[in-house]
């Protein structure tokens, strides 16, 4: 008795539910209203599931178009401890303001005390559109 | 090892004397006559707990607010692992509470253990009872369905009409302009704040009772050696326990928990009908009309409750065997009849669904498709494709995997000549038409790993209704979840607009109803007439 009583509250408790599908791709806006090298913050606003709620929500990225054509966007927070960091011109990194953090413009940490890149959103481009999807770290989305 | 669990043991009793206290209360002498006929009060005990733990785990996932309680509710039954179970272990325990409870006061009754010194112990197990019904009558507000407002709605002005106090106790329950958050509020602490810590102190002080006058001896066990409660009686109070919960948890995994649709106080249409255990009560009421009505609501059920509180004190006869108290179970066959007739008129007089019901604690993804694609499923179900295409069958390919999705036209072509398009197929050809191949098509085109089971769960009516609206083109002229034409009003929504008789009456004669209406009538058998009927009022706002 212990043990089906026991076993499906565990499971209730520390099993993921099964999560609703959202629209996962963000329409941002033209591809070629962004300049190549130069870092731009685009707000959006994205659904969250938030277990039985939806709540829309505005979200940013920063969007990088690189000289190869691609395109790379970073998700806001500093991978440190989730401050919002910005693009410094002068310096050509971004720089947050909590504890000094620098990041080259892909992404990677100059300097601490963060200790991983920047996050980034998937993208794709879909009739010169550019489309924003899940946020993930920079090891997931090169894997 | 031995000397080891020894010392513990001795340990623990030095510091705290629970051993000891365990010992004694595992020797404690019963009467030779104690037997399986004792069981009950230590299975409701059981049950109270598996409450207590469900419960719990329940509020760990569930939003005590109108407005979220329902949804949440949803949410573990639909997504959280085990949400399900853990709702049917709570919905059926409750039911089971009162059967064991009500078992367990029947025995002393029966027996007489209500007796001299015994009447504060049986007293105490009348406010026990009470409570467990006000467990029930409180915890089936809280899904906060139709069935729980409307229900709720009839028992507070059942209350409203106690004399005198009728307009307090309808202040006390937040009632007072009618069932609303503050009586949800209400009733949702009296359920989870004030009930538990009353019910596990009242608990203590009756087991106290039971221990400090003993187990209730019958005539004739003062000349037998008396038998320690370890461990026969142990025994068959664990088997019983055991038995109980085998019950519980078989009617937990087979039998749905009932969730209706969204609260609605504006639902005129619906017909609220209390928990099993009241329909005694609800049918009691209707022998009794106008400024009788308070005898059916208030007065019986009062001196009902007060009669039995005085039961020790009205039977103060001595103990005789159980055998001869032929008044008393004369009185429980009564009772039983009069309870089992009474319910038994509630359930016949109760009317069948005119309509078919959706049942929300399942997912209800499918609300969302356009009724070409639910039109999809009928056709899906109609020709069997899951004998063949479904996860782990080898005989055709599972059409959940979004990869292997080609485009409808393709689709069309291959239902039409299987072999043709994917040459060595043994695909039979689908044969129908080329509006039912487009909706299967559609349908099969929105199935993933994800959605397949949640579609699946569709009802056999919706998908009807959705075939009869795509027989009669009804999407030439109005829109359903943002798919078809403006020219006439869109249907989502439509339940909280109209009646179904009007919808009904509608379609053979649109002018009669809307004047200027350019809609052409439709002669609809009455069989399509009420799935389609039911289908549209499914429709979200």
């Amino acid at each position: 008795m212990a043990s089906a009583l026991g076993l499906p509250a565990l499971a209730y408790l520390l099993t993921p539910p099964k999560s609703k599908q959202q629209k996962l791709w963000i329409e941002i806006g033209e591809l070629n209203k962004f300049a190549t090298g130069a870092p731009l913050e685009v707000a959006f606003r994205r659904n969250r599931t938030d277990a039985w709620k939806v709540v829309s929500e505005k979200d940013t990225a920063w969007v990088v178009k690189r000289a190869d054509g691609g395109v790379t966007a970073f998700g806001p927070q500093c991978t440190h401890l989730g401050c919002a960091y910005h693009w410094d011109d002068g310096r050509q990194q971004f720089l947050c303001p909590c504890h000094s953090s620098l990041f080259r413009i892909d992404g990677s940490v100059i300097s601490g005390p963060a200790q991983r890149p920047l996050d980034r959103y998937e993208t794709k481009v879909e009739n010169g559109k550019l489309m924003l999807g899940r946020l993930g770290t920079a090891t997931e989305r090169r894997a | 090892m031995k000397r080891q669990v020894e010392s513990l043991i001795a340990w623990l009793e030095d510091r705290t004397g629970l051993p000891g206290a365990i010992q004694s209360f595992l020797d404690e002498k019963i009467p030779a006559s104690g037997g399986w006929h004792q069981v009950f009060g230590s299975v409701a005990m059981f049950l109270f707990l598996t409450q207590a733990f469900t419960g719990i785990l329940l509020a760990f996932n569930y939003a005590p607010t109108p407005g979220e309680a329902y949804n949440s509710l949803r949410y573990i039954l639909t997504e959280v692992t085990g949400g399900r179970l853990i709702r049917g272990l709570h919905h059926w325990g409750a039911s089971m509470m009162i059967v064991v409870v009500v078992l367990h006061m029947m025995q002393v009754f029966v027996f007489g253990a209500y007796k001299k010194p015994r009447e504060t112990t049986w007293m105490l197990g009348v406010v026990l009872l009470l409570l467990t019904l006000t467990y029930g009558l409180t915890g089936y507000l809280l899904p906060w369905d139709n069935r729980a407002y409307w229900g709720t709605v009839v028992a507070t002005k059942i209350a409203a009409s106690a004399p005198i106090a009728g307009p307090y106790m309808t202040r006390l329950l937040g009632a007072a302009k009618g069932v609303g958050v503050v009586t949800f509020a209400r009733f949702y602490a009296v359920h989870v704040l004030l009930l538990p810590p009353a019910t596990m102190l009242l608990i203590l002080a009756h087991v106290y009772l039971v221990r400090r006058h003993g187990v209730t001896p019958q005539p004739g066990d003062e000349t037998l050696p008396r038998k320690p409660f370890y461990p026969a009686q142990v025994f068959k109070d664990t088997a019983a326990i055991f038995i109980a919960f085998a019950v519980l948890f078989t009617l937990a995994v087979a039998a749905k928990a009932p969730l209706e649709q969204l609260a609605d106080p504006t639902d005129t249409t619906y017909i609220p009908r209390p928990e099993w255990y009241f329909l005694f009560l609800f049918q009691t009421l209707k022998f009794f009309e106008g400024p009788l009505e308070i005898v059916g609501s208030t007065i019986l059920p009062g001196l009902a409750v007060l009669a039995l509180f005085a039961v020790p004190f009205i039977d103060r006869a001595r103990m005789v065997k159980v055998t001869r108290r032929t008044v008393a179970i004369g009185f429980v066959i009564l009772a039983c009849i009069g309870w089992g007739g009474l319910t038994a008129a509630a359930v016949m007089s109760t009317p069948r669904e005119a309509v078919a019901q959706v049942d929300y604690s399942a997912p209800t993804d499918w609300i969302q498709l356009s009724p070409e694609e639910m039109a999809g499923i009928a056709y899906f179900r109609q020709e069997s494709c899951a004998s063949c295409h479904s996860a782990g069958s080898s005989l055709g390919p599972d059409l959940t995997r979004t990869a292997i999705h080609k485009d409808a036209a393709w689709m069309i072509r291959h239902f039409k000549q299987p072999a043709a398009v994917r040459p060595g197929s043994d695909m039979p050809p689908v044969e129908l038409g080329d509006a039912q191949l487009n909706s299967l098509a559609a349908f099969l085109l929105k199935l993933t790993p994800e959605n397949a089971s949640a579609l699946a769960e569709a009802p056999d009516f919706a998908v009807r209704g959705a075939v009869v609206y795509q027989a009669g083109h009804c999407a030439a002229c109005h829109m359903v979840n943002g798919v078809g034409m403006k020219v006439g009003p869109p249907l989502n929504g439509l339940a909280k607009r109209q009646t179904r008789s009007w919808v009904d009456d509608h379609f053979a004669n649109p002018q009669k109803l809307s004047p200027g209406s350019i809609m052409p009538p439709y002669q609809l058998s009455a069989e399509d007439k009420k799935n389609l009927t039911a289908y549209l009022f499914t429709l979200p706002e």
